[in-house]
């Protein structure tokens, strides 16, 4: 049956009019999505559209503030995870969310296993059972073999039979073949097959057009947090989604540089590392925006925290201001004058038990402490001085940094690096997560430091943002750098095409 | 798509009027003093202070409260250490072993003819010697503190028994025995006094310093710390190191005060810091609480012992009140916001 | 059956074999069935009382009271066989047994209710159970002839020449086995512990699961209280002084995992067996029982060290290098304007 002939069917699990918001931003916009039973749809968008959030929606880790989530037409409400597995929604992570140290067979049946008369789990039934469903998927997994000492790939298989074995209806795929090599991609794609022939319901979430248009018969764009388009995926191709995904014009939302540069004040040369990247090479100038574009998982966050010491390289030449860095630990990095807006905040960037003023003033406490006192005015004033500067809206100084809203968090972040004075800062995601009121706080801000003679790297995902902000953009695909574009050569078209690998129409 | 929630009222960035300055503090210093868990404390230890009195007429002597003070202070000295080490997110099980040990490196020199100075020096030097040897496993070889502490605890008491077997040394020479025994002001003892230096000096450098202000960022969240610029190793190592320290100190002190060494002696007293630590409002998954907290909980756990004492009650009894205490003290708060949280 | 027996257990238990082999050598009294099965027996408590905290260390918590436990078991048994001595024993047993399982469930719903840390809870039950002894047989010791023949007995019964206290061990570490590879509960333990998320995810109580290890460690260190009274004949305040040092240096040394999710009944028993080796080895060797207790600690050192070694995970993999040939992807460099 060709996916025309399905159209007739009805949906196995609807969203209508789905909105969340969370403190400060507004996740998901009154978007709407139907998934049909044996076809995969594809959801697109770029990170912050709102993707992750709806597949929470789906699992039942959050609810929507409005709308409805409906399965074979009756309206339901998921209130915990265990309620989406129990209404037959399964999903397939990046990071798999199972136990390493119990079997294939007992993760397959963790919580459901079979037993035998007196109670007790059943092992030769259960691995009857899990042989069964990993040939069903063509799994040549040992039943009693213990997770940890699987790959990947192998992971994410034990996750789809655990998904059969729920008698799952509804498969979510988010981004699983992140970490897969060609021939298991190859292998996810039968599966996938299989499972639509069984007549499962798949919503599979990927940044690659080549895997959308080889196994997706429907596609959903996400923008945003809005319902960009949706369609059969037969009635468009991969410029076409682009533009979807991308939208709004670039120009006039960011800040002009003015484009005049110093002399250079970074140069990495053969940057390399074991698993992560490999002959990483640019330099970077004084009052500089350079912009590290890739899709998630292309290694430039590895790349960033190995240059600001938090990880060893294996190869490698970095200059800061003519002195050779040898970062062993970030304390390394900071003296002299690079530093790293982490893209986790709440888990790297700042310290969310502490106050605002805590957290402002921790890296710069050798220079406000006299023989190791710390001079608790001259802090304060730090603090209120950098704070100021960047708009922070806060009660008070005192304030746990915790209960501020995403942006606020970013801006003390970035307000304790301002106050160590540095050279270079490098930012990860700057704005993922962050209302747009906030974002454009952010660019601005940016463009400032830039103009003040600082050099600025921004690792981003977000394509406005990328050629909207950077004077020049490096692309980074599978550890390795691919791509580096002037601002005025860089369109949209091409950073995709570069990141996906998508090769350059004659 | 506005920003929802913050402070309500001036624009963005581009076109305000100036920066605009944030107040320093959100609540004025009394009313912060008044929710602390330290001013918990102090009200407990006032009534049980004046508890103690009502019951026994003894109480109230001098000579006796400053008698009484021996029981908290080796292990009130201690626990400033462990208290730091806490707050980091570690713990440290061997300081009662690091006694033992110190102890026992004491008397053997004594054996040898050594005075005094060099009886003190290889107290704190052996203390010193084992908190690096905890360090070096803890933060250069990144091991779980709680279970290493447990094998340093057997190893270096075990080293102890070796040395001494069940015999025991005295004989020190007569000026060793002021530490211990000696008073500096009628009746404040020099154990007293090295208290108080001690309780000064660690609450000083945990809340005035920027050591201090590492060792809090560690407990709350080490990897923010590491990429904050905070050499996360070496704070964790000098911890260790203050923690054995601080263990050769109240060796040195107790060994005075008894004049003679056992391979048994502080046995147990691991058990009694860290309870002296988190009844101070530590909390014993790190990041949070004061060492006023703890010089109120070492004050709190010497009343009871003495009042205890007072009434002839056996210390094994007294310290079904102190595990109670602990417990009841983490306890009530919870139970506390949930009660709070249901009337809502 | 998966998971009752990992690679590490097998290097312990080779380790084992060569720590008797190397005593055998000077000393081969040391090897006969006779003497290892009297140091079998001898290390009965320890690995029954191992079990008890593993299971309550597999689900990422820890339990310092179970000596105490034991003591407080103990007294409240020989008292009653003391005032009451026509109660049959095997009545008495189970009264150890329940008696050390309510103790238990008081640490596991503190735990689990009142979200206290197990560390805090265990150490003031530590004491308050401790206390409790002095406070129910007034300081008085309860010796040899005041309690009943039955009762002094039964650890020495030797059915097919066994002692029932080596049997007892035998019974858990089979029951234990059971219960850890073939009981939802059993498995759950390694789930909460491994991966709480993920545990709560796959509909896991991870708090109901935590409470009930407590209670089974509780059970096993109640059993453990009859079986101490009744073989060193005699109860008092201070019995099984410390001995939970030497408990969790087992489980340590049998590769139960501080962090909780690994380990296995073999391990345990396999770390009580070698501390028990080494106790009974000292004096054949010659070496004073005062070495005992360093080299237990260099021997937790060691395992903790070896431990965090096969605990290590490996890192993200981006690079992919294998299968660049074939792929249909454009891997030249693209660059545009001037640069």
């Amino acid at each position: 049956m060709s996916p025309d002939e399905r159209t007739a069917e009805c949906p196995l699990l609807t969203l209508d009019g789905v909105t969340k918001t969370f403190p400060g931003v507004r996740a998901l916009s009154s978007v709407s999505l139907a998934l049909y039973p044996g076809q995969v749809t594809a959801l697109v968008g770029e990170n912050g559209a709102g993707k992750s959030t709806l597949v929470k929606i789906l699992t039942g880790i959050h609810r929507p503030d409005e709308g409805r989530l409906s399965i074979d037409g009756q309206a339901r409400t998921l209130g915990s995870p265990h309620d989406a597995a129990r209404a037959g929604i399964t999903a397939i992570h990046q990071e798999t969310v199972l136990f390493d140290d119990l079997s294939v067979a007992e993760n397959i049946f963790i919580g459901h296993a079979p037993r035998t008369r007196f109670g007790l789990i059943d092992t030769r039934a259960m691995h009857r059972e899990a042989a069964r469903l990993l040939r069903r998927i063509g799994a040549s997994l040992d039943p009693a073999a213990r997770l940890r000492d699987l790959g990947i790939a192998s992971k994410h298989l034990v996750a789809i039979a655990r998904a059969l074995s729920i008698d799952a209806r509804v498969v979510v795929m988010d981004e699983p073949t992140a970490a897969l090599s060609h021939k298991e991609i190859e292998e996810l794609y039968e599966l996938v097959e299989t499972l639509k022939a069984d007549g499962k319901a798949i919503l599979f979430i990927s940044h690659k057009f080549d895997e959308i248009f080889r196994i997706a018969d429907r596609y959903t764009v996400f923008r945003d947090g809005e319902m960009a388009g949706s369609g059969l995926i037969t009635d468009t191709d991969s410029d076409a989604l682009v533009r979807l995904m991308v939208g709004r014009s670039v120009e006039g939302i960011f800040p002009a540089g003015s484009g005049r540069f110093g002399e250079t004040v970074m140069e990495v040369r053969g940057y390399s590392h074991p698993t992560e990247f490999d002959s990483i090479g640019f330099s970077l100038r004084r009052g500089e925006i350079l912009g590290f574009y890739g899709l998630v998982g292309a290694g430039r966050s590895e790349c960033m925290q190995s240059l600001f010491g938090v990880s060893r390289p294996s190869a490698g030449h970095v200059e800061i201001d003519g002195r050779e860095l040898r970062a062993r630990s970030p304390a390394d990095a900071i003296a002299q004058g690079l530093v790293y807006v982490p893209e986790d905040r709440g888990g790297q960037g700042a310290i969310t038990g502490l106050p605002i003023v805590g957290n402002v003033s921790l890296p710069s406490l050798g220079g406000l402490s006299r023989r190791g006192f710390v001079a608790m005015a001259a802090e304060f004033a730090l603090a209120r001085e950098y704070t100021a500067r960047l708009d922070l809206r806060a009660s008070a100084l005192d304030q746990p940094v915790g209960t501020l809203s995403g942006g606020n968090q970013q801006k003390v972040v970035i307000a304790k690096w301002l106050a160590t004075r540095p050279l270079v800062i490098i930012l990860d995601e700057p704005t993922k997560g962050i209302d747009i009121g906030s974002k454009a706080a952010v660019h601005a801000f940016m463009r400032e430091l830039a103009d003040d003679g600082l050099a600025v790297i921004m690792v981003s995902s977000e394509i406005p943002e990328v050629l909207g902000m950077s004077d020049r953009v490096i692309v980074m695909r599978e550890g390795r750098q691919v791509a580096e574009f002037d601002r005025d050569v860089a369109s949209p078209e091409a950073l995709v095409r570069a990141a996906a690998g998508i090769a350059v129409a004659a | 798509m506005n920003e929802i929630g913050g402070v309500p009222g001036t624009p963005g960035p581009s076109g305000s009027p100036g920066p605009r300055a944030l107040p320093d503090r959100s609540r004025g210093w009394l009313a912060r003093a008044g929710t602390s868990w330290e001013t918990l404390l102090l009200v407990v230890a006032v009534a049980i202070f004046l508890l103690n009195a009502q019951l026994s007429p003894y109480f109230l002597d001098p000579w006796n409260l400053s008698d009484a003070t021996f029981n908290f202070t080796e292990k009130a000295m201690i626990a400033f250490a462990m208290a730091l080490l806490i707050v980091a997110g570690e713990i440290d099980l061997s300081v009662a072993s690091i006694i033992a040990l110190a102890s026992t490196a004491m008397g053997f020199a004594v054996q040898l003819g050594a005075g005094t100075p060099v009886l003190v020096a290889v107290g704190l030097g052996v203390g010193l010697a084992c908190g690096a040897f905890n360090g070096l496993l803890v933060a250069r070889l990144g091991l779980p503190s709680i279970v290493v502490t447990i094998g340093t605890l057997s190893l270096f008491r075990g080293i102890a028994y070796i040395v001494l077997g069940d015999q025991a040394y005295s004989g020190y020479p007569a000026s060793f025995a002021w530490f211990g025994q000696g008073y500096v002001f009628w009746v404040i003892t020099v154990e007293m006094v090295l208290f108080l230096i001690t309780a000064i000096a660690f609450g000083v450098l945990l809340h005035k310093t920027s050591f201090g202000r590492a060792v809090y960022a560690i407990g709350n969240n080490p990897t923010a710390a590491l990429f904050s610029g905070i050499r996360v190793p070496r704070v964790t190592f000098i911890l260790f190191l203050l923690t054995g320290l601080m263990a050769g100190l109240a060796a040195v002190c107790l060994t005075s005060r008894l004049g003679s060494t056992r391979p048994s002696i502080a046995l147990g007293w691991e058990l009694e810091i860290v309870t002296m630590v988190v009844l101070g409002g530590i909390s014993i998954l790190g990041g949070s609480g004061t060492v006023p907290g703890v010089v109120l909980a070492a004050i709190i756990m010497g009343l009871v012992t003495f009042g205890f004492g007072l009434m002839n009650v056996p210390g094994i009894v007294m310290s079904i009140f102190i595990g109670l205490l602990l417990i009841a003290v983490i306890a009530l708060p919870v139970l506390g916001r949930r009660l709070l949280r249901a009337r809502r | 059956m998966g998971g009752l027996i990992t690679r590490r257990d097998g290097l312990l238990a080779l380790a084992l074999v060569l720590l008797v082999a190397l005593v055998a050598w000077r000393f081969p009294t040391f090897a006969t069935p006779g003497f290892l099965g009297g140091v079998f027996t001898d290390s009965s408590m320890l690995i029954i009382l191992a079990l008890g905290q593993m299971t309550v260390i597999l689900t990422r918590c820890i339990d310092l009271s179970m000596a105490s436990n034991l003591a407080l078991t103990g007294m409240i048994v020989a008292m009653t066989n003391t005032a009451v001595p026509a109660l049959p024993i095997p009545v008495l047993v189970a009264m150890a047994v329940g008696i050390g399982a309510a103790l238990g469930a008081l640490n596991g719903l503190l735990v689990w209710k009142a979200g206290i840390p197990p560390i805090v809870v265990t150490l003031g039950t530590l004491t308050i159970f401790r206390g409790l002894i002095f406070v129910i047989s007034d300081g008085q010791w309860i010796n040899a002839h005041e309690m009943s023949d039955g009762f002094k007995a039964l650890p020495r019964l030797a059915p097919l020449g066994v002692p029932l206290l080596a049997w007892s061990a035998i019974v858990v570490v089979l029951a234990m086995a059971l219960f850890t590879t073939r009981t939802g509960t059993g498995r759950a333990l390694y789930a909460v512990g491994g991966n709480p998320d993920a545990a709560v995810y796959a509909g896991i109580d991870t708090g109901r699961t935590r409470c009930i290890a407590f209670v089974i460690a509780g059970g096993l260190a109640g059993l453990t209280g009859y079986l101490w009274v009744a073989r060193y004949a005699v109860a008092y305040v201070d019995i099984a002084g410390g001995f939970e040092l030497d408990v969790i240096a087992a489980c340590v040394i049998g590769g139960i995992s501080i962090a909780g999710g690994i380990g296995t009944v073999v391990g345990a028993l396999l770390g009580a067996l070698f501390l028990g080796v080494i106790k009974n080895a000292l004096p054949v060797v010659d070496i004073s029982p005062f070495w005992q207790l360093a080299i237990s600690g260099a021997a937790i050192i060691v395992a903790v060290l070896f431990n965090a070694r096969a605990e290590r995970r490996p890192g993200r993999i981006i690079l992919k290098r294998a299968e660049r040939a074939g792929s249909s992807t454009d891997s030249t460099m693209v660059s545009g304007g001037a640069s």
